[in-house]
């Protein structure tokens, strides 16, 4: 029996947040979303290449990527297209802005039950927010099994899955029933690169809003080929509740943002004698800095 | 986060020539798989958009991989183990990473799983794996031996190896052996047909083979029983699997420490014939060594690239005398004449790849149909200008791109002496350009012939002919006034007995070359003015360099010659 399975990889466009500018922040403490250049998550590219190995060992499989943002995250989907991917969705719908975690999570949940995957990969987190929440939230509101911090797929046939977790003090192995939320560290596996062939095939793939504001020029008409096409959905095509969306589902509130500038206060000045560096060594052991 | 193609807009310009559209008109003929691959274009437009974007991947992985991994390369080498070659770690990650992203059999048709890229976006892509690390190059440039068997050998050879080559498995070209170096003639490695079984075998030693331990090798072999020279040699396929070639050993050389040279035992090996029999040296391996000539041209172009760089960063970092060193004259002429080197030796890469890239598509569109009488003499003429132009570009960017490393490593000063700047390893790699396929005399001969007759002086009348600015006039004056000079220098050795023209030819052959980077630096310039430094720089540079050769051969007696002959019954200490 040849084993195939339907993953969908959640990925997100962030800024670039590694190699920060003097521009990087606004006056009042937010983003600069303009000045970063927007990239494919770090940790969703780990999560696309657990997928896209499944699909190695299974070719049967087929890889969605799911994204939800502004029309141009698009590129997301095509990066993941260029990788091995099978297709994307990009959610995108003005009635998702503003939307925090919890939002965001009802949101793929909504549009993952629409989709029934067998899998679902996801970053740890993203790099803009850090909170590591989408992934769990959206395991919890499919009622699904989740595995967090994972670094590699083991084993995996119809009905079960195991897993190498990547934790603070060392490694674990799980396994569970699938289908089930997988959320992949960034000590996995490196994505792979980039395929000529499939680039060269994807790169005139688009969205329906991509094609009407004639952002993607393309020498191909659009959907002269089935796999071109990018399907976009919103509230419209996922259904739910519309007041769990966006800003009104969003119970995150903003009360403050402060900007941290270290101080000289905050160092300490150390002579090379032994006793000197003994005290810094069993600090350091101490917050588990090393050690 | 470093891209080897995007940071360098002197690439990219490649793709905006004016002959760019015809050469991808030729490689797709007229788009005719558009629809039958889902990755063929479908417009000219779109070829290069596909090249454009395919250069970029190759640029992340050159710039994020490969450049990464090149000194731990460098440094741990492959390793040599009861027969085999393993290579060091980091080359199997390129090697893994290049393969992932379908880098290999770039220049392939696509029936065999190939990109059926033209040349340019191939010897480009040599030039940024160089530039990352020049050792590795060589393994990944070794897929032109895919391009001799796919212009060469039967249906049958080309199923059953060609669409490996996308798989990433890699290639040798066993040419040379302990008594057959520059001079191939004298290969002796036996090929013995077995009439019974319908079967080569092959036995003997080659040496000096780059990636010796590839998985398909092609062998230059004598088949004809009783013969001494280059007609009595065949040239066959070999496939690892069939056994009977091991490994004696690995070289430890000065450079390119990454790609293994080894030496081979080949001991009853089965073999295939590729193409006709006797045709072995005279065409096939003509052919695949004009290939690989110009892939030490994109090599050599890359290492320059990688030198001028170090060069330029170090000259900015280090200060000296209240100063960054890139203020003093001395560091900053040295560092523009890497850079005039650079750009000349590479638009003469590219003019070469242009002119091979239309012949070899007119060569496959001949296959198919029959070339009309103006496809046939514009095919003819292209071959010409690429035999004319491969010597020349393998000696000059070869040559350059020592002289680069070299100037690059002084302006580190002491720090470049040491193991802990990356110029040590480029100098060291650079050193292997001007030797191997093909040495720098070796092109000389190559090239002198049409110093003799005539065919560089024409060409430079040609480039005469092409429009510039007027802002650029006095610069072309310049250059006809060198063209004149050049005419006048031929003209004083035509004549003379052959070891007198021998003697000189290197002199016109450099001469003749100056001349044709400084036309093709002026021509880029009418399109980018930002090459209007090195244009002028090279100009004057090349004014002063063929006075001294002209100045030389004018004032050379035959009676001189004495001098030099005399050192011939002059023996070594230890002889």
């Amino acid at each position: 029996m040849t084993k195939a399975f339907k993953i969908v990889v959640l990925a997100k466009q962030v800024p670039d947040t590694r190699n920060v500018g003097k521009n990087a922040m606004k006056e009042d403490g937010t983003v600069n979303r303009a000045a970063l250049p927007a990239i494919f998550n770090p940790e969703d590219m780990n999560a696309l290449e657990q997928a896209l190995r499944i699909k190695d060992k299974y070719p049967e499989s087929k890889v969605l990527l799911l994204t939800m943002g502004p029309g141009r995250a698009a590129d997301i989907i095509r990066e993941g297209l260029y990788r091995g991917a099978d297709g994307g969705i990009l959610l995108t719908d003005r009635k998702f802005a503003g939307a925090d975690t919890l939002a965001t999570s009802y949101a793929i949940s909504m549009a993952l039950k629409k989709i029934d995957p067998d899998l679902i990969f996801a970053g740890r987190q993203a790099i803009d927010g850090d909170t590591a929440q989408v992934g769990p939230q959206v395991a919890q509101k499919l009622d699904l099994p989740q595995i967090t911090y994972a670094e590699e797929v083991l084993e995996i046939d119809k009905t079960k899955i195991q897993v190498k977790r990547r934790l603070e003090r060392g490694i674990e192995i799980v396994e569970s029933s699938i289908p089930i939320v997988i959320t992949v560290h960034a000590t996995a596996p490196e994505c792979r690169p980039r395929n000529a062939k499939q680039l060269m095939k994807f790169k005139h793939a688009r969205t329906l809003s991509e094609e009407h504001d004639n952002e993607h020029n393309s020498y191909l008409p659009l959907y002269t080929m089935d796999y071109l096409k990018i399907e976009e959905w919103g509230v419209n095509e996922i259904g739910g509740d519309e007041k769990n969306y966006g800003l009104s589902g969003s119970p995150t509130k903003v009360k403050k943002i402060e900007n941290i500038v270290f101080q000289a206060k905050e160092s300490k000045k150390l002579s090379s004698s032994v006793q000197d560096m003994d005290s810094l060594m069993k600090e350091l052991i101490a917050s588990h800095t090393i050690g | 986060m470093a891209n080897f193609y995007k940071d360098n807009k002197d690439l990219k310009f490649q793709f905006e020539h004016p002959l760019m559209k015809k050469i991808v008109a030729l490689k797709e003929q007229d788009f005719k798989e558009s629809g039958q691959f889902d990755y063929a274009p479908c417009t000219a437009e779109d070829a290069i958009d596909s090249y454009d974007k395919v250069m970029e991947i190759m640029g992340e992985i050159s710039g994020d991989v490969i450049a990464v991994n090149a000194e731990n390369v460098d440094q741990s080498g492959p390793v040599h183990h009861d027969g085999r070659v393993y290579y060091a770690s980091g080359t199997k990650k390129n090697q893994d990473v290049l393969t992932q992203a379908g880098m290999y059999g770039m220049a392939l048709p696509r029936e065999f799983g190939g990109l059926n890229f033209s040349m340019v976006p191939y010897v480009m892509s040599a030039e940024i794996v160089a530039r990352a690390d020049a050792g590795f190059a060589n393994i990944w440039g070794l897929q032109d031996c895919a391009e001799t068997i796919n212009e060469y050998a039967s249906d049958d050879i080309k199923k059953e190896f060609l669409p490996r080559i996308n798989c990433g498995e890699t290639c040798s070209m066993d040419l040379t052996e302990p008594d057959a170096g520059s001079d191939l003639q004298a290969v002796m490695l036996k090929a013995s047909y077995n009439e019974s079984e319908n079967k080569w075998y092959l036995n003997g030693v080659k040496r000096f083979i780059t990636n010796g331990d590839a998985e398909i090798k092609l062998v230059l072999a004598r088949s004809e029983e009783g013969t001494t020279d280059g007609r009595g040699l065949s040239y066959f396929v070999y496939d690892k699997k069939w056994g009977g070639v091991t490994v004696r050993r690995i070289e430890n050389k000065l450079g390119i420490k990454g790609s293994p040279t080894c030496e081979l035992v080949f001991n009853n090996a089965p073999a295939k014939l590729v193409g006709e029999r006797k045709l072995g040296l005279i065409k096939y391996v003509m052919s695949l060594m004009n290939g690989a000539r110009l892939g030490v041209g994109a090599q050599s172009v890359g290492i320059s690239e990688a030198a001028y760089r170090e060069a330029l960063k170090y000259a900015h970092e280090r200060t000296q005398f209240g100063k960054p060193i890139i203020q003093f004259p001395a560091v900053y002429e040295m560092l523009a004449l890497i850079k005039a080197k650079l750009q000349a030796s590479r638009t003469l890469l590219y003019e070469t790849t242009r002119f091979v890239d239309i012949y070899k598509a007119y060569g496959f569109i001949s296959e198919e149909r029959k070339l009309t009488p103006e496809e046939r003499s514009e095919s003819k003429k292209y071959q010409k200008l690429a035999d004319m132009y491969t010597p020349m570009l393998k000696l000059m960017s070869s040559e350059y791109c020592n002289q680069n490393a070299y100037d690059s490593l002084q302006i580190h000063g002491g720090s470049g002496f040491m193991k802990d700047y990356p110029i040590e390893r480029i100098y060291r790699d650079a050193r292997i350009t001007t030797i191997y396929e093909g040495t720098s005399q070796l092109q000389v001969v190559a090239a002198q012939r049409y110093v003799t007759n005539g065919s560089y002086l024409n060409q430079m009348k040609d480039y005469e002919q092409i429009p510039v600015r007027p802002e650029f006039e006095p610069y072309k004056k310049q250059i006809v006034e060198m063209t004149d000079q050049y005419a006048k220098t031929v003209e004083l050795i035509s004549g003379k007995d052959t070891e007198y023209v021998d003697f000189h030819a290197r002199r016109l052959v450099e001469m003749a070359s100056h001349i044709i980077m400084s036309y093709l630096l002026l021509l880029d310039t009418q399109r980018d003015e930002s090459y209007e430094p090195s244009m002028e720089i090279f100009i004057g540079k090349s004014k002063s360099w063929n006075n001294e050769r002209f100045s030389y051969i004018n004032d050379f007696s035959e009676f001189k010659m004495g001098s030099f002959l005399s050192v011939k019954s002059e023996t070594s200490i230890d002889a």
